[in-house]
């Protein structure tokens, strides 16, 4: 049997040294405070322009607020029903006009372009995403405007108008985001495909997107959010008209654009509306970025 | 073969598609710059706007939107590298760092009016700064703090293990190791989402308007206003009087944007050492 | 002093032991990677592992200095001791114990910085600041790696310029820097060309009078070449724990060894 005898436990080793263990423990906690700052500053945003919010529900009533018909801040009327049906109409004709655009500029980039041509054509994409809101609200209210204006005899502005300029905005961004999914689809699954015959567009509308189908509705998820988000270029284009939108180029207004238009003058109840529906943008904004985040989590199971 | 048209067919959509996305995102950047091209000149860039047409030059708005954007960089990059560093190196999975990346992505996704309101609210009234070069960098700090950390983190994961370990094997404590082998190492990507994320803050607006005012100034204090080129090409676009002004205005912009995002990308492929 | 395996011992050495591994047992998570391991290293003189790959021997040489702290969620049961010290004691520092017990790595990682701030690294992180003291401390450490006269005038190259010999024989310079008492050597030949071998093989046996060593090998040639005594590592079965079949003066277990399991492996029944 053994005959190693047991040795008497004299430590020669170091214990941890007091002070480089408080350091260390100084420092992490530092790190972490400045990693939970991202959380402190979500909740002041929600604290304060839910504060400033609040006497809409008190004062006026939330469900007065978000059914009525009427925006008239002279009357202290704040129904925002029209301002809220204007968003939306603005921001899912900017889907269905950017989404085909985009996803398939997307295709184009993963499973088409040569590595030339995508050289080009990607950095490109990037860089233009880059280009604030306000230059292409420049755009559409210089260009784009005479431009409807002269064909269809109206003032040029309205939903058709913002459709255009709010696509050409998200497209860069819906994109981009569909191509990384697209590109993180290993080859594999593209060969065994064509190993079997089809021709690469089979491959692609058979394959390859349905593989790809939660990351590319994320992106349109989040093209959505910075649509529906979108304050500078949707203002210059849209009119400004706080009413229900009586056709496709009649003039309107979004949640956004109001803000922007009666925040100079705003007093009282009226700017409570306001933050009101500042504070439903964020609400809203962050149950998208959740839905996202769910569906990568249920996604990255299934 | 139905097989072979239709391929034929739908690749050439696919071709349409990228090449009217080029197009048209080119045709707008081509547009400013062939009506903007005409107005720049060492006039333009380095007087003042007088007069009610804001004839003249545009000099306080670039040092205005300069201005604000080095200070929010100086704000945000600290906290937002520290932070990526704990998320990257000290924190375990668990509710606290799904919280953490949850309101990080929220962040990003704060729409710009609602980020100026909440700017206006806290830093402009509550904490009394009034509309200042500090409220507006403040708020645009928040804009700024998930994209650098986003770059910071990947970055920081980038380096690779063995190195970590070469360190660790040497007798480093974590700190040593993060300061002195793993930030520098990560260095060219983390300076990229800095300036990446300078890109987008020179581009905003709203944030600005409700946290900087619009009244030309020449900032010198972080409290001092002032109008960013980006509020000066709003208002002179919407009152329409001084064209050629705006489109000078928004080239300038575009120009110093596009700037930042190609500095950006010459910086990571320039210096990448990992 | 020997060692037991089941009910024989092999006579090893009667100098002092620098590190006494009793009944040491290795967990990742809820794997079991290492059963029992009982051996004593032999103060200022080469030790060998040798074994299969994948049966645990990079595993107990991280034993050794801690290194698998780094892995979350691993574990490990038994004594280990470092001169009568319990290196898995409460309270030890596990920084300090890897400053005395340095690592070189299969795959040579030097950092990416000069190849003088490679090697001043070390004495750096303990305060030394001096310009001439750590001048000397680098040339020192590069001659003792066998690497100074190559690189004496390219110091401030960076490190990753090297051929992959120079670069492991500059991570063997850094390690040296830190004056260790136990150098382990996990495969540090394995990535590189055979004259970088020969020099690394030279410049153990030179700081061998200085440095225990532990060396892990797949090459059986190597290990007979530089260990004075070489432990045999066998996972039997997969998934199984791996454990220490036998242990002895390496001349001894190369040419007559005690377990049949030994002999298999060394006559290259398996590998």
């Amino acid at each position: 049997m053994s005959q190693s005898h047991v040795p008497p436990q004299t430590g020669t080793l170091q214990l941890v040294s007091r002070s480089t263990y408080v350091k260390e423990t100084l420092l992490k906690s530092l790190f972490f405070l400045c990693a939970f700052a991202f959380v402190v500053a979500v909740a002041l945003i929600f604290v304060f322009v839910g504060w400033k919010a609040w006497p809409i529900v008190t004062e006026y009533g939330f469900w007065r607020f978000v059914s009525g018909g009427v925006w008239s801040s002279g009357s202290e009327q704040f129904g925002i029903l029209p301002l809220i049906v204007g968003s939306f109409v603005v921001t899912l004709g900017a889907l269905a006009l950017g989404t085909p655009l985009a996803v398939g500029t997307a295709v184009f980039l993963s499973d088409v372009a040569s590595p030339r041509v995508r050289s080009f054509v990607r950095p490109a994409v990037e860089l233009l995403a880059g280009v604030p809101s306000v230059v292409y609200g420049f755009f559409g209210i210089i260009l784009l405007r005479s431009i409807v204006a002269r064909f269809t005899g109206t003032l040029g502005f309205g939903a058709f108008t913002a459709w255009i300029v709010l696509a050409i905005m998200i497209v860069p961004t819906i994109a981009a985001l569909s191509e990384d999914a697209l590109r993180s689809i290993p080859e594999g699954i593209r060969e065994a495909s064509y190993a079997m015959g089809a021709t690469q567009w089979q491959t692609i509308y058979k394959v390859v997107v349905p593989a790809a189908k939660i990351g590319i509705i994320d992106a349109i998820i989040l093209g959505m959010g910075r649509a529906i988000g979108e304050t500078m270029a949707v203002l210059m284009v849209v009119g400004n008209a706080p009413v229900f939108p009586k056709g496709v180029f009649a003039p309107l207004s979004t949640m956004t654009s109001q803000i922007v238009m009666d925040m100079p003058y705003a007093v009282g109840l009226h700017r409570t509306a306001l933050f009101a529906m500042a504070a439903m943008l964020f609400i809203f904004s962050m149950l998208l970025v959740a839905t996202v985040r769910l569906s990568s989590r249920l996604g990255s199971r299934s | 073969m139905n097989k072979r048209i239709t391929n034929k067919l739908a690749l050439g959509v696919l071709w349409g598609a990228a090449i009217l996305t080029v197009a048209v995102l080119g045709a707008v950047l081509l547009y400013v710059f062939v009506n903007g091209i005409r107005v720049i000149s060492p006039t333009f860039i380095f007087t003042w706007p007088h007069g009610v047409n804001a004839e003249g030059g545009i000099w306080p708005t670039i040092v205005a939107t300069v201005y604000v954007t080095a200070l929010a960089m100086l704000i945000s990059t600290p906290i937002a590298v520290l932070a990526a560093v704990y998320l990257a190196e000290y924190a375990h999975q668990g509710r606290v760092v799904s919280t953490i990346r949850f309101a990080a992505d929220s962040l990003a996704s704060v729409p710009s009016i609602v980020m100026g309101l909440f700017g206006f609210a806290l830093f402009v009234e509550a904490m009394g700064m009034g509309l200042s070069m500090i409220s507006a960098a403040l708020a645009l700090s928040l804009l700024m703090l998930p994209i650098i950390m986003r770059a910071t983190e990947e970055a920081i994961r980038a380096v690779p293990k063995y190195m970590r370990w070469g360190s660790y094997g040497l007798g480093a404590t974590k700190w040593q190791t993060v300061s002195r082998i793993v930030l520098p190492a990560a260095a060219p990507r983390i300076v990229t989402g800095v300036v990446l994320s300078a890109g987008r803050a020179v581009g905003e607006t709203a944030v600005v308007l409700y946290t900087m005012g619009q009244a030309v100034n020449m900032p010198v204090t972080p409290l001092d206003s002032g109008r960013p080129m980006t509020v000066h090409l709003y208002l002179l676009a919407v009152e329409g009087i001084n064209l050629p002004a705006a489109f000078g205005t928004a080239l300038l912009l575009i120009v110093l944007i596009l700037g930042f995002n190609l500095s950006a990308r010459w910086i990571l492929r320039h210096y990448r050492k990992v | 002093m020997s060692v037991s395996l089941g009910t024989q011992t092999l006579s090893t050495h009667s100098g002092p032991t620098k590190v006494h591994v009793k009944d040491l047992s290795f967990w990742y998570g809820d794997f079991q990677a290492l059963t029992g391991i009982s051996v004593d290293i032999a103060s200022k003189a080469t030790t060998a592992f040798i074994g299969p790959s994948g049966c645990g021997k990079s595993t107990f040489l991280r034993c050794i200095n801690r290194m698998n702290d780094l892995i979350p969620g691993t574990r490990a049961e038994g004594t280990m001791l470092i001169d009568n010290a319990d290196i898995y004691g409460s309270g030890v520092d596990p920084v300090d114990l890897r400053r005395r017990v340095g690592m070189i790595f299969q795959q040579p990682n030097p950092f990416p910085q000069s190849i003088y701030d490679n090697v001043a690294y070390g004495p750096r992180l303990q305060g030394i600041r001096k310009r001439a003291e750590l001048d000397s401390i680098v040339e020192d450490s590069l001659k003792r790696a066998n690497l100074w006269k190559e690189v004496k005038d390219i110091l401030g190259k960076n490190g990753l310029t090297l051929s992959g010999g120079q670069q492991q024989r500059l991570c063997i310079a850094r390690v040296l820097a830190v004056q260790p008492e136990v150098l382990l050597m996990d495969e540090p030949c394995s990535a590189i060309d055979p004259t970088s071998v020969q020099k690394i093989e030279d410049l153990m046996s030179e700081i061998k009078e200085t440095v225990t060593i532990v060396i892990v090998t797949h090459n059986m040639q190597q290990a007979a070449r530089v260990s004075d005594f070489t432990a045999f590592f066998l996972q039997e079965f997969a998934g199984e724990p791996a454990e220490l079949v036998e242990f002895g003066r390496t001349n001894e277990l190369f040419t007559s060894p005690v377990d049949k399991r030994t002999e298999d492996y060394i006559t290259g029944r398996f590998g």
